[in-house]
């Protein structure tokens, strides 16, 4: 449906007067006019984007490679790449590299799969499923910020959290004493990745499901007459047709999670080895004062997420040309 | 207009009524017992459904019901479900009794996400249009790039922009965070609104300017009318974004211009009994999120994932 508005011809014969014979030169002329008149729509939000957006990149590559630090403000230099050894050599740096990768891939892997168990849940019918569709939607749509401080307080502090609050009760009908954890400090990382966990899991069913229901029923259908059984229809059925849609989730998943800032900041303050790269480049800048080696860290950041954006460009890619079939 | 939305399911049970689930029922040699068998994995399925997505809605109901208990109720171990009510936590948090009052951190968001919204829509429709519509040579190169910047981790940005902006003199002021939240969600706009923007049968558009329609008027009688609820759901998505955002927020202003986020990360550390207020905070300020959330939950999809998806 979508062909005939994405291909048309790129010279419409629209713009030339029908009747006339006009010379070749303001044919070209016309052409180019026309070229403009094409663009000029596109072009505020274009220069838009490329001034806020790529124009301080580019002072942050400059700066990467300059030794400064704003309370010395007389001994800015050129420093060549030690800011760069600095990110890779110093163990907090490089701690926050590790806690980045590690962060990441956990956050996206299980909600991931939290996700499409959930899509696959709600690919069925059953009574209320369009409640249970719209609560599951809900952790997504709390401020971040907001989530991060009911997970801190209302669910992990130790003394009156829901989670030691519903030990002590689901013990205490055995009569038996309650096992109080401290969440946080027992497992900081873990308790900030269980929090994002929780927010990305809707985002990853919401893709998912839109995957599932775009399945051909009929072919499956048929598969299923011929007598495949649910297992081998989800092998070689569901699994092969979601696979753009698995790509697509987990790669726009990484894209906000590596960037995450909100529930490092929120949850452990970037304490306890849970400070990511974000988050260090913030506290370099805003604590260390150290504007070269937060431009170098911005820098790795950047070429991070430029190996995973590779990939996600190429998913989304073929999404778009399916799209323009 | 219908047709082309008639195959977009979106999970609610109405529009789920035509697929041919009934098949397997009348497929032959199919016994009563397995078809029994099979609908009691079905109810329990369904079962299990109703207890994941409560599981993941259980923090949202215990943020909402801890705001309507008094502090002292609302901190106990095990936890006293069915405490009486109080807006105590809310008249706390809007500064009854504490003198920090959140109207202006929560006025300040709304103006940086509301202009910055409109500004988006502004230079967005127009570039959708000259990227589907009457597209330019070369546009998925063009999409591509204004994809490719949303994957530039804005924190590698902040430097820059916070030395420039205290150059000039803009720190500290909205207008500098309308200009950032801008240039945040234009590319995910320029790429919803492509998608919904395309469409629009192109023989309703030939067929208008066929009979002499103006642009600004085909804007007006075709465009909008036909992709209304797509772009009012690219401006609610835009506003959730820059709603939500705390790092450029927490950065770039301190005492005027700081937002609901900045606001909010002053419960970051714990100080005596105040779960109820901080759920009440929470509430508070992602009450509008939720609002729009759901307004758009139809279109939230196809918005998250850039169009990609329908």
């Amino acid at each position: 449906m979508t062909a005939t508005v994405e291909a048309p011809a790129p010279h419409e014969p629209r713009p030339a007067a029908p009747g006339f014979r006009t010379p070749r030169r303001d044919a070209a002329a016309l052409a180019r006019a026309g070229a403009w008149a094409r663009r000029a729509p596109l072009l505020p939000a274009l220069l838009f984007v490329i001034v806020v957006t790529q124009v301080p990149f580019v002072i942050t590559i400059v700066v990467s490679f300059i030794s400064w630090n704003s309370l010395y403000p007389n001994d800015v230099a050129f420093g060549g790449v030690s800011n760069y050894v600095a990110v890779f050599t110093d163990a907090n740096m490089r701690g926050s590299v590790v806690t980045t990768i590690a962060l990441t891939v956990t956050v996206v892997l299980v909600s991931l799969v939290l996700g499409l168990v959930v899509a696959l849940l709600l690919d069925r019918k059953f009574l209320g499923r369009g409640i249970v569709r719209t609560i599951m939607i809900a952790p997504f749509l709390v401020v971040p910020v907001a989530a991060a401080l009911i997970w801190k307080h209302a669910l992990y502090n130790p003394e009156y959290g829901l989670f030691n609050g519903a030990l002590t009760w689901f013990t205490g009908l055995f009569g038996l004493p309650a096992p109080q954890p401290d969440w946080i400090t027992n497992n900081p990382l873990m308790a900030v990745e269980a929090a994002l966990i929780w927010q990305w899991t809707p985002f990853m069913m919401l893709i998912l499901l839109a995957g599932l229901q775009s399945r051909p029923l009929d072919v499956i259908e048929a598969a299923r007459v011929d007598g495949a059984s649910s297992w081998q229809l989800f092998r070689y059925m569901t699994l092969p047709h979601m696979r753009r849609y698995l790509e697509l989730a987990a790669l726009l998943g990484s894209i906000y999670i590596v960037q995450n800032f909100d529930a490092v900041f929120t949850i452990t303050s970037g304490g306890l080895g849970t400070a990511n790269l974000p988050y260090t480049i913030y506290q370099q800048f805003f604590q260390a004062h150290d504007y070269g080696a937060a431009s170098a860290a911005g820098v790795v950041v950047v070429i991070g997420t430029i190996a995973i954006a590779t990939f996600a460009l190429r998913s989304v890619s073929t999404l778009l040309k399916e799209e323009n079939r | 207009m219908s047709a082309p939305t008639l195959d977009r399911p979106t999970g609610t049970p109405s529009t789920t009524r035509g697929r041919p689930r009934s098949l397997r029922a009348s497929a032959p040699g199919m016994t009563a017992g397995r078809s029994i068998g099979s609908r009691a994995r079905g109810g329990v399925l369904g079962l299990v459904a109703w207890i994941v997505g409560l599981a993941f809605f259980a923090p949202v109901a215990w943020m909402v019901l801890t705001s309507f208990h008094s502090e002292t109720d609302a901190a106990t171990n095990p936890p006293s479900l069915f405490a009486p009510l109080t807006l105590d936590g809310y008249a706390n948090f809007f500064g009854a009794n504490s003198g920090a009052s959140p109207w202006p951190p929560l006025i300040n968001s709304a103006s940086a996400s509301v202009v910055s919204t409109l500004l988006v829509l502004c230079l967005a429709l127009p570039a959708a249009y000259a990227l589907s519509i009457r597209p330019v040579e070369k546009w998925s190169d063009v999409m591509f790039f204004f994809l490719s910047t949303k994957m530039l981790p804005m924190v590698a940005g902040l430097l820059p922009i916070y030395l420039i902006a205290s150059r000039i003199g803009a720190l500290d002021s909205i207008g500098l965070l309308i200009v950032l939240y801008t240039s945040m969600n234009l590319p995910i706009a320029v790429w919803m609104m492509r998608s919904f923007l395309s469409e629009i049968p192109v023989e309703i558009l030939e067929a208008a300017a066929l009979d002499g329609a103006s642009l600004l008027s085909i804007f007006r009688r075709v465009i909008i009318p036909i992709s209304g609820p797509g772009l009012a759901a690219t401006a609610l998505i835009c506003f959730i974004f820059s709603w939500n955002e705390l790092l450029f927020a927490s950065v770039l202003t301190s005492t005027k211009a700081f937002t609901a986020p900045v606001f909010l990360t002053s419960f970051v550390t714990s100080q005596g009994l105040f779960l109820a207020q901080v759920c009440a905070a929470a509430v508070a300020v992602s009450f509008p999120v939720l609002v729009a959330g759901f307004a758009a939950q139809d279109k939230l999809v196809q918005g998250l994932s850039l169009g990609a998806v329908k």
